[in-house]
């Protein structure tokens, strides 16, 4: 690293500057057609589309529709893969007893769950919601997990010395609050991915902001695409910089 | 006086087999005492402290702790940990009230025995504070603090003042028995320290051998007290013959001339 300190302040405006940048390079590849035509919308087509997608009412009802399952999705993968994740690390046998079940499921990506969600719940936002909730549910399983692991074990024995004894006791006087840096953690890379999963949970027709993603290409309405790509990437910034407000009012003691 | 804490016969092993930490422990404390348990480093004299806390059952034999008040919010022992162990999460005041937790007082009630620990200790200016923006010294206090707060009737210390620099330790000695002098809770106290032993307690057990067993068990006399005097300085003498294991009388001569 080079040692030059970056401010606040300079940090974002150096981050708009390369924003503006990236939109100034990409203006200029499709304004002296450095890329075929038709391939690439212009940063200048994009407010025309966007206009259009709200004026047609299209813009706010598919965040809405969107919202629905990544909020349930979210929340359910969340909170299940946060709770096994907390008791396959805190008791052994558990954790003995599905490490393979683990291993054989982990590695099989959200999308693939598509069928299944379609077979089992339809093409509807329970579908959505459970192609979601798997996706989100791994992250903050493994979150949860490697938090319990590293709890240190001497705070277990002074809960013990005043009185909290048990596995309630444990979880709520040392557990939870020594593993909430790692439960957070998890919960906001679960709050991005959720989002990634919603296009993946979208492809074959739930409505929502990745169906109208692939309705506008498959009619090559690369600016309408654009938009959404867009309003995905805000969506997110704001679930995150919210999510950021409150893990820092929880963790105001890690300081 | 009655005797609160009696040990009998007591013995842990690592294993449940012949691999005994201490074995044939007796031992017994009277109400308002001050004891220091002496011995080398891992002899197993915090292990003992835990078995008697009740923390780790022992492999053989008897502990008996008598309660002589049932008080509401109030706890039989309480420990204080060598190396603080505060809960990083949870701020001054609130570490403090982790043992009046599930005893059914009222916030207000907890909050009002807190800031007496914490008064009582010195600490009332840092009680919305992190144990991150203390020091090592002032953390060992809220240590202390909350372990008085549940008003144990009987205080275990495990080297609660080993890990600190010497003028902190010497000023926390000193403030420990200026808060034993206030309550005179009954005392167990941890520690390798000779001088530490005959500064703050009323007896020194010794704890040595392998297993461990008690090798000595001296009255120190009035206080205050002064760890250079020559009473003291034989005294030291013959507690560092007992620790290596050369339990002869005649020794203390000897280690006192060595002193001078």
């Amino acid at each position: 690293m080079i040692g030059l300190h970056v401010g606040t302040k300079s940090r974002l405006g150096l981050g708009s500057l390369g924003l503006l940048t990236l939109v100034g390079l990409w203006q200029c590849a499709v304004q002296f057609h450095l890329v075929p035509p038709g391939l690439l919308p212009a940063p200048t087509e994009l407010w025309p589309a966007f206009v259009s997608e709200v004026s047609g009412g299209f813009w706010l009802q598919s965040i809405e529709d969107s919202l629905v399952h990544y909020c349930a999705g979210l929340l359910i993968g969340s909170l299940l893969g946060a709770a096994a994740g907390l008791l396959c690390g805190s008791v052994p046998l558990v954790d003995a007893f599905t490490g393979g079940i683990v291993r054989l499921l982990r590695p099989i990506p959200g999308l693939a769950w598509v069928p299944f969600a379609i077979l089992w719940f339809g093409l509807n936002n329970v579908g959505a919601t459970f192609v979601i909730a798997i996706s989100v549910f791994w992250i903050n399983f493994y979150a949860a997990y490697g938090a319990v692991k590293s709890v240190d074990r001497e705070l277990y024995e002074v809960a013990a010395a005043f009185g909290h004894r048990g596995l309630l006791a444990q979880l709520r006087y040392v557990t939870l609050p020594a593993a909430s840096p790692g439960l957070l953690a998890g919960l906001r890379t679960g709050l991005g991915q959720g989002w990634m999963s919603v296009v993946a949970a979208e492809l074959f027709g739930v409505p929502g902001v990745g169906a109208r993603m692939m309705q506008a290409s498959s009619l090559l309405a690369t600016d309408v695409v654009v938009v959404y790509m867009i309003t995905m990437a805000g969506l997110y910034a704001l679930t995150d910089f919210l999510f950021g407000l409150v893990r820092d009012r929880l963790l105001r003691w890690q300081g | 006086m009655t005797s609160l804490v009696h040990v009998e016969d007591a013995g842990l092993s690592h294993d449940g087999g012949e691999n005994f930490i201490f074995r044939h422990v007796d031992l017994s404390i009277r109400q308002g005492e001050f004891v220091a348990v002496l011995g080398p480093s891992g002899v197993g004299k915090s292990t003992l402290l835990r078995v008697i806390m009740g923390l780790v059952p022992p492999t053989e034999g008897q502990i008996a702790l008598t309660t002589t008040t049932e008080h509401k919010g109030n706890r039989q022992a309480a420990l204080v940990f060598q190396d603080a162990r505060l809960m990083p999460w949870r701020t001054v005041r609130t570490n403090v009230e982790l043992g009046l937790e599930g005893l059914g007082l009222s916030r207000a009630e907890r909050h009002d025995r807190a800031a007496q620990a914490l008064q009582l200790v010195g600490l009332s200016a840092e009680a919305d504070r992190w144990p991150r923006q203390l020091s090592g010294g002032q953390r060992q206090r809220v240590g202390v603090a909350r372990a008085l707060t549940v008003n144990p009737d009987l205080l275990l210390m495990d080297e609660p003042f080993g890990a600190l620099d010497a003028i902190t330790r010497s000023s926390l000695q000193t403030e420990l028995l200026g808060i034993w002098e206030k309550t005179r809770k009954t005392v167990l106290f941890v520690t390798h320290d000779i001088d530490e032993a005959l500064l703050l307690a009323d007896r020194v057990i010794v704890l040595a051998g392998k297993p461990a067993r008690v090798q000595g068990d001296l009255q120190v006399g009035k206080r205050p007290r002064d760890p250079s005097t020559p009473a003291l300085r034989a005294l030291a003498g013959r507690l560092r013959s007992l620790i290596a294991g050369e339990d002869d009388p005649g020794d203390s001569a000897y280690w006192q001339a060595a002193e001078i």
